[in-house]
């Protein structure tokens, strides 16, 4: 018996299994075009089981009335007003925290053990369920600074998790300046802080707003913690100091969501709109300053 | 600031240059160095604060629970009174566990298909349409797709296949996380997939492979430490999401509903561990209470498995990726 192949025997075996191999690939062109498809299609059902709901219980009513037991007369003005309050006070925050954590970690820090290790609780933190951070928020917060069930409490949680964004598209917003413009301003006798202040962080501003924004949209969208620092009980007046007890956004749509009469939960999905408008405004708004910026600063 | 008005002067009537503010100037410096120290201490803070009280508060609750107790107990009712509360944690974790599987199993292949179309085979005006809709997804509130599941993935996609499906059950609120972890899987594989040079897609197209053979047998290979770690991080935040299985999984842990046939029941109520924690605080509870340290207990193995999540991940990363010049 032989084991070779006759050069036609194998350019015959060769091209049915080409066939095969064509066949396959084009097979497996489809498969991947239908997983995206796929995730576009589920976000289609994502809105419309969302705005079928929804849409009619959008009214004014809406965002200008207080909660109600009358799904008709309900609304989640209160719930606007907790979401400002909390959201800036995080943004404030963790604008302030994050970039001085920033600008310590691309400028000042040496490359050394400690600084490596601060990255890499960064880059951990970042994995940390966010009601974990409620559970801190409330030991901390609420209870050790004895801020209560507050707005402040609520601010200063939120700004602790959404801290890690700032931190991350600060510091890529920095390392993005070039250092030549570093060098110019030693070069004419500047100090590391004049350089920072005057060269660096101008350049880098754009960036680290963008970040901020993006951080701010994370914010407004975020419930688990609140849940364990505010509590979810109804809140019937609009927060009037930092002090005063808070409802945010998410946490009101979950309030109806959990009631079993079907007009709270179309008056969610009507919430879940509003709630969605307000992150469309707030992203664009982070495209839109990004897209401003590049194009009067370029360097 | 130093700022320079005039013109400089000629050299010989150039007064000694005036270094009066240096002192001064040394000083801030070392102020600001410290302020921004402080600021980076603040994350460090963050991870002592969060082991610290998980502990703390954990101990108290294994003072009146013993440890091995609740962690292999099978019964939770952590809200009953007298000899029937109980604590025992596995229905908690077998429901995080279960949601977690469902998530895996509809993110991770659909994820990694995403991410080889786009990185592989779209056009770059597809991808320029396709992605900006994936991130879309990514930017959805959790609460979103709690209603989602509750509103629509039980009543209208599983009730028809599973007649006897609960209104709350582990089922939707799984899928639910798997569409919400779907865009992390895409885009941490889609940056790797790229990240491959393109040299070596050329080899492959050179020794006569197709495009599936190339993408599957030599990019994917290339880019696993990213893939497999952009997996691992997916199931780390499928365990530790809380609000849609607040809304869709229901307040009964696993086995403990009516119509429950056990822990692997998904078609019934499944409280995992975070919808645990969401449901006692929106309910009042006493702050002194074995149930309101239990909380803690619950709180430090959430964390402990998702801390163990990421330390796995990034020594993938570390371990596994490839290095191109």
């Amino acid at each position: 018996m032989s084991t070779s192949v006759t050069t036609a025997q194998g350019s015959e075996q060769y091209h049915a299994r080409l066939r095969v191999r064509r066949v396959l690939s084009e097979f497996w062109r489809w498969i991947f075009f239908a997983s995206t498809a796929l995730a576009i299609v589920l976000l289609g059902m994502l809105l419309y089981s969302i705005l079928v709901p929804g849409l009619p219980w959008l009214s004014w009513n809406l965002i200008t009335e207080m909660p109600s037991r009358i799904p008709e007369q309900a609304g989640m003005n209160s719930a606007i007003w907790g979401s400002i309050w909390v959201v800036l006070g995080s943004a404030v925050l963790s604008f302030v925290l994050g970039l001085g954590t920033a600008i310590y970690l691309e400028e000042y820090a040496e490359k050394n053990r400690w600084t490596a290790f601060i990255q890499t609780n960064i880059s951990n933190l970042a994995g940390v369920p966010s009601i974990v951070y409620g559970l801190l928020g409330l030991v901390v917060f609420v209870d050790l600074m004895n801020m209560g069930r507050s707005v402040l409490a609520g601010a200063f949680t939120m700004a602790i998790l959404i801290l890690l964004i700032v931190v991350i598209s600060a510091r890529e917003a920095i390392r993005a300046v070039p250092s030549s413009l570093r060098q110019a301003s030693y070069g004419l006798g500047a100090t590391k802080w004049q350089t920072v202040r005057s060269h660096v962080l101008p350049v880098a501003f754009p960036g680290i707003l963008t970040g901020v924004i993006l951080a701010m949209s994370r914010a407004i969208g975020e419930t688990a913690p609140l849940i364990v620092v505010g509590g979810a009980s109804q809140v019937l007046f609009r927060p009037g100091s930092p002090t005063d007890p808070f409802m945010v956004m998410p946490l009101q749509i979950y309030n109806w969501t959990g009631r079993p009469q079907p007009e709270f939960e179309h008056l969610a999905a009507a919430a879940i709109i509003v709630l969605m408008i307000v992150l469309l405004i707030v992203n664009s708004l982070a495209i839109g300053l990004r897209h401003y910026f590049s194009k009067k600063t370029r360097i | 600031m130093v700022s320079m008005t005039t013109t400089p002067p000629r050299p010989e009537e150039r007064a000694p240059l005036d270094l009066s503010g240096k002192k001064k100037r040394q000083a801030s410096e070392r102020l600001v160095k410290y302020v921004l120290v402080a600021c980076s201490l603040v994350t460090v803070a963050t991870t002592v604060g969060i082991i610290a009280i998980l502990l703390y508060e954990a101990l108290r609750f294994f003072r009146d629970i013993p440890f091995w107790n609740f962690l292999a107990g099978s019964t939770w009712t952590p809200l009953f009174s007298g000899s029937q509360q109980e604590f025992g944690v596995v229905p908690l974790v077998m429901g995080t566990l279960m949601t977690s599987v469902v998530a895996a199993i509809i993110s991770l292949p659909l994820g990694l298909g995403a991410a080889i179309y786009l990185s592989e085979i779209a056009s770059e005006r597809g991808r320029s349409v396709l992605k900006p809709i994936l991130e879309v997804l990514a930017g959805v509130p959790t609460i979103v797709y709690g209603f989602f599941a509750l509103t629509f993935i039980t009543p209208v996609l599983l009730q028809p296949l599973i007649p006897g499906i609960g209104t709350f059950n582990g089922l939707s609120a799984g899928i639910a996380i798997g569409i919400m972890a779907l865009p992390t899987v895409t885009s941490l594989s889609e940056d790797a997939l790229r990240a491959v040079p393109r040299s070596l897609r050329e080899a492959g197209f050179a020794l006569g492979a197709t495009k599936f053979e190339t993408s599957v047998r030599v990019v994917v290979p290339a880019a696993v430490s990213g893939i497999v770690a952009s997996f691992l991080l997916a199931i780390s935040r499928a365990i530790g999401e809380t609000m849609i299985v607040a809304v869709a999984a229901g307040q009964a842990p696993a086995g403990q509903s009516g119509g429950s046939d056990g822990w692997w029941d998904l078609t019934e109520s499944m409280q995992t561990m975070t919808g645990f924690i969401a449901y006692t605080f929106s309910s009042d509870i006493s702050r002194e209470s074995t149930a309101f340290h239990s909380l803690f207990g619950v709180g430090l193995l959430l964390f402990a498995m998702t801390y163990l999540m990421n330390l796995l991940s990034q020594w993938v990363t570390k371990r596994y990726q490839e290095e191109y010049e």
